[in-house]
This record gives structure tokens, C-alpha cells and sequence, in this order.
């Protein structure tokens, strides 16, 4: 909660035992590294601006998972959440990025240049490309903890960077609580409309706090890049379109994040970064690049293939249904992604979806023959 | 042991004193910390005007209430146990509300809240409590059931009868505030209390946690148990923190006796049976009640309680007695006759669906209880909802025969304490 958090203090004068979180039937990465010995040792902390333990593990005390599923179970309340708290989220960090040590450092590459290829997805088979990352901004706490004048401040700092882009960025900005009914409609339509988040995972954290105050939607006259702002991070951005263009999508992400990076900079509130996490976002799982590249894809003979998911895991990708997260593909297309976030930059990540992409419709094409694709199982990248 | 908790309470009360006296943060032997230093920092740069909420679309007590100006001062004041307006308020932010349904749009998060923050739950207790106000007017207790006079209904009316009310147990927070230990405590301080309870009163302890899937089966089919909360007005005000660590059900082995642990509030008690005997209902409430109270107070424990406020509970809906007292009855023809909302305003008294709040009647059986809670006794309130009710069956004989019916006058309010 906003402006400290001493309410922390009092809770001191329980023993450990009584206040620890009972964890047993939880299945999420807080509850497996969570011991009573790292309880003990940070819950007398809190980061400047207040954050406790408490606050950080809420909602994956309140959410126990699915035996299938592993959520992080976690959030940062702010940039030093990750440096005060290190105890619980190093090893969080390291199970759900691959063994990512304490000790690494993440490498940022937004050069669309160095993307090999990406042009040339068959739009017989991808229907539209994708890229989205999130970014924070210094010197304001993040969604679980801001409180209603931080957000405000983000709101308004960040629609001045953004309706200050002209050329292929000129567009606007439409606040979630003053929008008409017509424009609702259409921002639907387009696919574009966020919404107040149900997730649970995002309630017990205290993301949805004052919806719909100082949320809203920017996107670009030629609704092709847009952002979302006080979501679940200050910033999601998101550059998107019809057909196979991955490579162009991905040009248009990376000149847009430079431009937005430079106005924020001479504010003096750049972007949250540091070279072990990389960019700095409310939960865990983005940390790195933050960045989701992916394409709606038809793959109806390969997606009932046995070695599907192994293909995928290989290909170090993952599936969504076409509603995003949680949902079920419809009609054989999938939403196929990068499965990565920390320990390999932007360039390489989207590479891996633009090659991975190219080989599956490939393989797809042969299945539709009826020729085998065995041979065509990829190494593990 | 109760040995944290009592060198916890001892320590309250200065400060709850200070509290009331205004002198708002308990600042002294708060070290100068990073934290607070930060604190100091955001104070300044957002002033109380940045962070006021936008209320403009809401419709509840809370929004009616605050003013800027009130918020202004009371936005960095905290109760001994470093609870907030902020928090105090986020469901009501979070819930506008319905044009036809005022929520109240704030909770307390431990006793001290009303105190405190009076200058915003006065005007609030004031509107969704028919004036009553807390600086000058005392709110009378009484569980005395013998002076319940008709207190048994025709059953061919009347299907069931139900008592129900909440208790906080002082020195421990309120469930939006609670951590998990305090939670803990109050299942263990009412746990253990309840286990001395004897006779027709003894029974046993569900917690929520460890429920075996038949008792669960068995307490859905006593209509017993109760669920995570999915209402955000409930959800947005913390309570559904940590489910279901320390949440519980009691009831007696006659299963016309029970008590909610870590819901809403600290406890929910309710007496209920089938039929129209709501005097017997009303006599184990009352005997219920105060064996609970003599069992806590035996291990130095006791109920929130004033008497400008009555019983303290986490809603300021539920001040004063807690109680709603309530009857399943059958109204077919009263029901469609278009005096039945006048006669149950005049009554004091409101129907809900056999859901319980915000549902639906199903055919001609209404949830019919009363709207009151604050300014009047449990007595006082229980006899005016058995003369209700027997007014609303005589209507229906009436009606029955073709005599016709008469619109009650209003029921007084306030007497003067």
C-alpha cells in the first residue's frame, strides 16, 4: 500500500510460526523456495518506499496454483523490491528463467537490423505477427503498490511522451475512464480494449486498485502500435499486424520503444534497467526483455502431431490459444511465442520465433502431403 | 498463549486515547528510517489533493461523505495498528455502487478506525442509520429474550426463523486488516471458548482447511457452510486475504446453533430452526451470546463494544446491535398487492430472496427481517420484527378472505438514551 507500510512493524511482534504462510497445498515457484528461515529473515524489511515481504508474496499465498500450471506466486512493488527481497527472488528468478544465476548479466539488443529473415512467413499459414514488451519508469512505484497520485503522475507524464511522436507514431490517447461508448466499441474491435483485470493473480495483488483512474490506451493512427498504460505494468507496448511481417513488426517495436525511451529520459524518468535483470517489470516472469513475440498461426495437422509440444519445447517456444494467456486455440490456430525472457536479448528471442515459425508452417505443408516430418524434429536450441 | 497479545493491548489503549484526542501518528519511538524519510518525500510531492479518488460516478456512503477537505486531513493519520484511510475507503473506490442500491463504501480495519477516522465514518454511520449520531446519542444493549411478547408464528405461514449477529474480539484486528497470526488468534480465542459450551449449545469446530469432503457435503446440505467471498465489495477490502488459513465453522451437535469464524467479520453468530418459534430462536441467541462472552472473558478476553457505537464490527452497516433477525415466510397474495412496499417501509422491516442479500424470491416465500441496527436494542429490534411479521400474516388472512388491508403507520425511531 502507498506511502509506507508500517502496519509492517506491528506485525514484528508475532513470532515467525504464527505469521508464516500455510504453503501446503500450493503449487506455485514463491511456495517452492519460501522457507521459514528466508520468512524470518526479510519480513523485518521493507523497500524505501515500503514494501514488505507480506506485500510481495500475497498473491501467491491467496492463489495456490494448479498442479499443470506453475505461476510465480510473486510481485515487486517497486525496482528495489528485487534487491531488498533477493533472498526469495533470486531463486524464483533463477527457477522460472532457467537456472539464470544471481551473478549473470542480461544482454539488451533492440538493433532490428541484427533480425535475420522475418519477412517472408507464408500469410497462407500466419495470420498476424506480434511483438509486446512491458517498461517502467523510474522514480514511481509499480501497479501492486502505487498509490492514486503515483498513477496520475504516470498517466500524465506518459501521454505527453506519447502524443508527443509524430510520423508513423502520431496517433492518440484514450483514457479508460472518460472513453464514449463509440470509441469503446471500435478499441474492441480492433482488438485493442484492455479490460479490469479478473485474474485473481491480479487482484490479490492490488493491480486493480481504482479502476479505472489513470488507466488507458494509446495507439497510433495507423493502429499498428499501441500502448497500454497502468495495466499491469506503468507501460505495455505493443507493435501488431495482419499477415507474416515479423520483421517489419519488430522494426516498428524497436524505433517506437527508442523514441518513447528518449522523451521519458528528458524528463528525467527513463526507463527502470539494470544489467542483471535487464528491464525492471512488476512481475518476475517479464523480467529481461519483457518481450512476447508471437504470431497467430494455422497449424491443425501439426498441432495433433505426438512430438507437438516437444517440438515447441525445442524450439524454446510456447502456445496460447488465439485469446492470449489461459485460453484455448480455436480451429487449429495457435498463438505461438517466444517461451524466454532473461538471459537472451530481444533480437535473439524474436529470431528464435521468426525460425521456429518458418520451420513448423514447413512442416505443417508437408503433413497436408502426408509426408512424414521426423526428420525435420530440430535440435534443442 | 494470549501473553503477546495481552502486552499488546495493554499497550493500545494510550495509544487509542492519543488516537482520540487527535493527535493522529503514533510518531513517538518510530525511528527516522528510510522508510519514513521516503514517506516524508511522497508527502510533498503529492500533496492529498493527487491522491483524492475520483468519485464523481459512485453512489455509495462513503463517496457521499468524503470530502477533500476531510481527506486532506485525514489521509496521513493512522491508528495504533498503522491502518490507513486509504485502505479504510479502497472498497468503496473500487465498487461505485447502483443508483437504486447505496452501498456503505468503507470498512474499519480494528476498533480505533471509528475513532480516528470519525470525521468520515460520522457522516457515513449518520446516513445508513437513519440519523443516529455518534457524538451525541448512546446506543442501548439488551439480550434480555424474555420480554419477547408473540414471538411464535403460524406456521402455515412462517417456514423458518433466524437470529443472526456479528462479534470482534477487542485487542485483535478486523478482518481487512488482520495479519495472518491475528487471524489465527481469533480462531483459537473462539475455538477454545466454544469448546466449553454445554448441553443444547455443545458442539464442534470445522476448520475450513482440513474439511473432510463428507462434512463438507454435509454442512452445503445443512446450509451451513460458507464460501471465499466473490463479492469485490468483499474482495477489494482485503477480507478474502489468505483463504482459507483460520477460516471455520462451529455449530452444535442440534444444528440450530452457529458461528461463522473469520468471514466477514471476527465471528458471525446465528441461531436458527425451522418453523415459527422466533421467541426460543431468540432465547439461544441470547443464551449463546453470553456463555461465548463469559468463556472469552474467563481467559481475558472481550467483545468490542462502546456505547456511543454498540458492538464494533468490520461494516459500519452492522453497528451497534449486528442484528438481523428474519423469518422465511409465505405472502402469495400480500406479495402482489401493490401496498406490499409501503406496508414493509412503515414496518421497518426489508424482504430479500431466500438467498439471503441480493437474490431473488423464489415463488411467494420472502427473506423478510430488519432494516434497522443502530439506535434501538436487540430486544426492541426483535419485537418490532415479530409485530411485523405478524401484521404482514394477518394482511395475508385478511386478503385471503376477501377483507381488505391497511398501510401501518410508520414505526418511530430513536428513542432518546
Amino acid at each position: 500500500m502507498p506511502f509506507g507500510n508500517t502496519h509492517n512493524n506491528f506485525k514484528l511482534n508475532f513470532k515467525v510460526e504464527d505469521e508464516f504462510p500455510d504453503l501446503s497445498k500450493h503449487n506455485n515457484h514463491m511456495a517452492k523456495v519460501l522457507t521459514k528461515e528466508i520468512y524470518g529473515k526479510l519480513r523485518d524489511k521493507q523497500t524505501p518506499s515500503g514494501y514488505t515481504l507480506d506485500d510481495v508474496i500475497q498473491t501467491g499465498v491467496d492463489n495456490p496454483g494448479h498442479p499443470f500450471i506453475m505461476t510465480v506466486g510473486c510481485v515487486a512493488g517497486d525496482e528495489e523490491s528485487y534487491e531488498v527481497f533477493k533472498d526469495l527472488l533470486d531463486p524464483i528468478i533463477s527457477d522460472r528463467h532457467g537456472g539464470y544465476k544471481p551473478t549473470d548479466k542480461h544482454a539488451t539488443d533492440l538493433n532490428f537490423e541484427n533480425l535475420k529473415g522475418g519477412d517472408d512467413l507464408d500469410p497462407n499459414y500466419v495470420l498476424s505477427s506480434r511483438v509486446r514488451t512491458g517498461r517502467s519508469i523510474k522514480g514511481y512505484t509499480l501497479p501492486p503498490h502505487n498509490s492514486r497520485g503515483e498513477r496520475r503522475a504516470i498517466e500524465k507524464l506518459s501521454v505527453e511522451a506519447l502524443t508527443s511522436l509524430d510520423g508513423e507514431f502520431k496517433g492518440r490517447y484514450y483514457p479508460l475512464k472518460s472513453m464514449t461508448d463509440a470509441e469503446q466499441d471500435q478499441l474492441i474491435n480492433d482488438h485493442f480494449l484492455f479490460d479490469k483485470p479478473v485474474s485473481p493473480l491480479l487482484t490479490c495483488a492490488g493491480m486493480a486498485r481504482d479502476w479505472p483512474d489513470g488507466r488507458g490506451i494509446w495507439h497510433n493512427d495507423a493502429k499498428s502500435f499501441l500502448v497500454w498504460v497502468n495495466e499491469e505494468d506503468h507501460l505495455r507496448v505493443i507493435a501488431m499486424e495482419g499477415g507474416g511481417n515479423m520483421r517489419e513488426v519488430f522494426r516498428r517495436f524497436c524505433v517506437g520503444l527508442k523514441r518513447i525511451e528518449e522523451i521519458f529520459k528528458k524528463h528525467n524518468h527513463g526507463f527502470m534497467w539494470n544489467e542483471h535483470l535487464g528491464y525492471v517489470l512488476t512481475c518476475p516472469s517479464n523480467l529481461g526483455t519483457g518481450l512476447r513475440g508471437g504470431v497467430h498461426v494455422k497449424l491443425p495437422k501439426l498441432s495433433t502431431h505426438a512430438k507437438f509440444d516437444e517440438i515447441l519445447g525445442r524450439l524454446r517456444l510456447q502456445k496460447r490459444g488465439t485469446g492470449g494467456v489461459d485460453t484455448a486455440s480455436v480451429g487449429g490456430v495457435f498463438d505461438i511465442s517466444n517461451a524466454d525472457r532473461l538471459g537472451s536479448s530481444e533480437v535473439a528471442q524474436v529470431q528464435l520465433v521468426v525460425d521456429g515459425v518458418k520451420l513448423m508452417v514447413e512442416m505443417e505443408k508437408k503433413l497436408e502431403k502426408g509426408e512424414a516430418v521426423d526428420s525435420m524434429i530440430p535440435a534443442q536450441k | 498463549m494470549a501473553s503477546t497479545f495481552t502486552r499488546m493491548i495493554a499497550g493500545r489503549y494510550p495509544a487509542a486515547l492519543l488516537a482520540s484526542l487527535g493527535a493522529g501518528t503514533v510518531a513517538g519511538g518510530l525511528l527516522l528510517s528510510d522508510s519514513a524519510l521516503f514517506a516524508e518525500g511522497k508527502r510533498s510531492l503529492y500533496p492529498p489533493s493527487a491522491d483524492f479518488p475520483d468519485l464523481r460516478k459512485h453512489s455509495n456512503c462513503m463517496a457521499a461523505a468524503l470530502t477533500p477537505a476531510i481527506y486532506a486531513r485525514l489521509r496521513d493519520q493512522v491508528t495504533p495498528q498503522n491502518w490507513t484511510l486509504d485502505q479504510c475507503i479502497q472498497t468503496g473506490v473500487d465498487n461505485p455502487g447502483h443508483p437504486f442500491i447505496k452501498t456503505v463504501g468503507a470498512v474499519a480495519g480494528d476498533e480505533e478506525t471509528y475513532e480516528v477516522f470519525a470525521e468520515l465514518f460520522d457522516p457515513i454511520i449518520k446516513d445508513r442509520h437513519n440519523g443516529y449520531d455518534p457524538r451525541t446519542m448512546k446506543h442501548p444493549t439488551d439480550l434480555d429474550a424474555s420480554k419477547i411478547t408473540n414471538g411464535v408464528f403460524d406456521e402455515k405461514y412462517v417456514l423458518s426463523s433466524r437470529v443472526r449477529t456479528g462479534r470482534s474480539i477487542r485487542g485483535l484486528s478486523l478482518p481487512p486488516a488482520c495479519s495472518r497470526s491475528e487471524r489465527r488468534e481469533v480462531e483459537r480465542v473462539v475455538v477454545t471458548a466454544l469448546a466449553g459450551l454445554k448441553g443444547e449449545l455443545a458442539g464442534r469446530y470445522y476448520g475450513l482447511g482440513d474439511m473432510t469432503e463428507k462434512e463438507q457435503q454435509q454442512l452445503i446440505d445443512d446450509h451451513f457452510l460458507f464460501d471465499k467471498p466473490v463479492s469485490p465489495l468483499l474482495t477489494c477490502a482485503f477480507m478474502a486475504r489468505d483463504w482459507p488459513d483460520a477460516r471455520g465453522i462451529w455449530h452444535n451437535h442440534e444444528k440450530n446453533f452457529l458461528i461463522w469464524v473469520n468471514e466477514e467479520d471476527h465471528t458471525r453468530v446465528i441461531s436458527m430452526e425451522k418453523g415459527g418459534n422466533m421467541k426460543r430462536v431468540f432465547e439461544r441467541f441470547c443464551t449463546g451470546l453470553k456463555q461465548v462472552e463469559q468463556l472469552i472473558h474467563e481467559r481475558g478476553w472481550e467483545f468490542m463494544w462502546n456505547e456511543r457505537l454498540g458492538y464494533i464490527l468490520t461494516c459500519p452497516s452492522n453497528l451497534g446491535t449486528g442484528l438481523r433477525a428474519g423469518v422465511h415466510v409465505r405472502l402469495p397474495i400480500l406479495s402482489k398487492d401493490t401496498r406490499f412496499s409501503k406496508i414493509l417501509e412503515n414496518l421497518r422491516l426489508q424482504k430479500r430472496g431466500t438467498g439471503g442479500v441480493d437474490t431473488a424470491a423464489t415463488g411467494d416465500t420472502f427473506d423478510i427481517s430488519n432494516n434497522d441496527r443502530l439506535g434501538k436494542s436487540e430486544v426492541e429490534l426483535v419485537q418490532q420484527l415479530v409485530d411485523g411479521v405478524n401484521y404482514l400474516i394477518d394482511c395475508e388472512k385478511k386478503l385471503e378472505k376477501g377483507q381488505d388491508i391497511k398501510v401501518p403507520f410508520p414505526v418511530a425511531q430513536f428513542k432518546k438514551y
